[in-house]
């Protein structure tokens, strides 16, 4: 393996005519937390089923924790661990039986096994309903069941789409420390789909958006967030009317303006300078107590990159 | 290979077993087969039941019936429930996964078979042996259990390619319990419709047949075609089908 975990090189999946996966190009390093963003359909799940080696690629390739996905998906499917769409959990068996099948598929031996399971059930607090069927449980329950499922066999990768869909905020900020944990500590690379930004923002070392199977944009949250160019700045003050507003939103280098509970929220369309724009305000007799300038979250950066390619 | 087929029968088994998580239904369900097919019928049948071929018919057409009522489970159900793309992510092969489930489904059917032919051989030595302890033929008793072994096999590699097809469970039952009808109706209808000449000089035949070649014949065919629907079967089996449907 040459420090990657995940290689791609213009990965292409066609379905019929449309194009779910269109030459996505990848390079993810061992032990890091890779956040997939998209909107819904565009092609994350996709891209999770041709990394495993699930579906077969129409175009251009991916490596693999150093197998190729074409000729090896048994062997990286042998070294990841994953948490798909569903949690995949077998509803009438126990949460201890289905721990201990997912782990006899492993091949774990029996006392490995059995402690494996101890632990983790204790981990996530379920060791004393481990006897219960899974059917009958809560939908949080079950994702932090599935969750350890996925980390049963200690995989070096793990595949999760949605890991904290369903769980509860604190069960969630568990699971977020868990898979800083298992990156930081474990070095276990981790290839995460989430709609829940301030997650990916938090979490991962790496992000990429997809959008109708392209990949828009990849990069550490802070530098997605400067490459976005859009500067937002809050104004707060006395005499921000309307006059004011008209006069600002008139700049050139302003992309939108407005009032909101008496401050103004001003949009630069670069990261320039915003003292011209103060002077400005100045002039037309505002007075201004505090100017705040915000790089925009990860949300915005997402929402504005989506839109843009709409 | 085999520990992994292994872990995909034990779990089969287990949810074959278990209704709602629990034995009862299960155990209910089978007392209920083998006090109405293993009592009932041996009681009324008599000494027939062990000296008959009669017992041959019950083994070659029961595993259909055994095998429609678990095999519509095996991939419609896992696919209705979604669990089927979390187990192909495993590291189990295409084999072990598809065998692991058709083995299972045959040894259920095979089992309720032979507990039928135990059942049935207890009742009838109880009720109707008077002192002598009365046992099948060779051809019959060694024929029942092969053959229902072979049977059983054959309905689950069907019943498996029709799970594969169908989307939900309903719709895999429904198709094989169409199949299961069709199966004693098409040669009861074509029976009927024979000119009576004919009729008789089969029905001659039949009695006057010797049973043990008919029993070697049977299983010959039966593994020939056993083989050849496994080996179709697999070749349908595909993960990245599975996924797409």
């Amino acid at each position: 393996m040459t420090g990657l975990a995940i290689k791609t090189e213009g990965l292409s999946r066609d379905f019929g005519s449309a194009r779910a996966v269109d030459s996505l190009s990848l390079d993810i390093p061992a032990g890091s937390i890779f956040g997939f963003l998209g909107p819904n359909g565009a092609g994350k799940t996709t891209t999770i089923r041709l990394l495993l080696g699930l579906l077969e690629p129409t175009g251009g390739r991916a490596e693999v924790l150093g197998f190729d996905t074409r000729t090896h998906a048994d062997e990286i499917r042998t070294r990841s661990g994953a948490l798909l769409e569903y949690t995949g959990l077998y509803e009438r068996m126990s949460a201890e039986e289905n721990l201990d099948f997912y782990g006899r598929i492993w091949r774990m031996p029996d006392a490995d096994r059995r402690t494996r399971i101890k632990e983790l059930l204790d981990h996530i607090g379920l060791w004393d309903r481990r006897k219960e069927v899974v059917g009958t449980w809560s939908r949080g329950m079950r994702q932090k069941l599935a969750v350890a499922r996925a980390l049963l066999h200690r995989p070096s990768l793990l595949f999760v789409d949605e890991p904290t869909a369903g769980l509860d905020p604190v069960a969630s900020a568990a699971l977020r420390e868990d898979l800083e944990a298992l990156a930081g500590s474990q070095g276990v690379t981790v290839f995460l789909t989430t709609h829940n930004l301030v997650e990916a923002e938090r979490l991962c070392d790496q992000v990429g958006v997809i959008n109708k199977g392209r990949l828009i944009a990849v990069g550490h949250p802070d530098e997605l967030r400067a490459r976005s160019g859009s500067l937002r700045v809050e104004v707060v003050g006395r005499n921000l009317d309307g006059k004011v507003l008209g006069l600002v939103e008139e700049r050139p280098e302003v992309g939108s303006a407005e009032m909101r509970n008496g401050r103004m929220l001003v949009t630069m369309r670069e990261q320039t300078s915003f003292a011209p724009i103060v002077s400005l305000m100045v002039n037309a007799g505002a007075e201004i107590e505090e100017v705040r300038k915000d790089a925009g979250s990860l949300e915005d950066v997402f929402l504005s990159m989506v839109e843009v390619e709409r | 290979m085999i520990g992994d087929i292994r872990t995909i029968m034990s779990k089969e088994f287990r949810e074959i077993l278990q209704v709602k998580g629990t034995m009862k239904g299960t155990s209910f369900r089978i007392l209920i087969f083998l006090g109405i097919i293993g009592v009932f019928t041996p009681y009324q049948m008599g000494k027939e039941w062990v000296q008959s071929p009669f017992v041959l018919f019950y083994s070659l057409w029961f595993p259909f019936m055994l095998v429609s009522t678990v095999i519509a489970d095996v991939f419609a159900g896992e696919k209705e429930r979604h669990t089927l793309e979390t187990l192909l992510a495993s590291r189990l092969s295409d084999t072990a996964i598809l065998l692991g489930k058709v083995i299972s489904a045959s040894l259920y059917a095979w089992g309720m078979v032979l507990g039928m032919l135990l059942v049935g051989l207890v009742t009838v030595n109880a009720t109707h042996g008077h002192g002598k302890l009365l046992l099948y033929p060779a051809p019959v008793g060694l024929g029942s259990v092969a053959l229902s072994l072979l049977v059983s096999l054959l309905a689950a590699s069907l019943g498996v390619l029709v799970s594969l097809r169908a989307s939900t469970v309903r719709q895999a039952q429904q198709t094989l319990s169409i199949g299961a009808i069709l199966i004693i109706i098409v040669p009861m209808l074509g029976i009927q419709m024979l000119p009576n000449e004919l009729k008789s000089r089969l029905l001659h035949s039949i009695s006057h047949v010797d049973v043990m070649s008919a029993v070697l014949i049977a299983v010959a065919a039966v593994v020939v075609l056993d083989i050849l629907l496994l080996a179709f079967t697999m070749s349908r089996f595909k993960r990245a089908r599975l996924i797409l449907d």
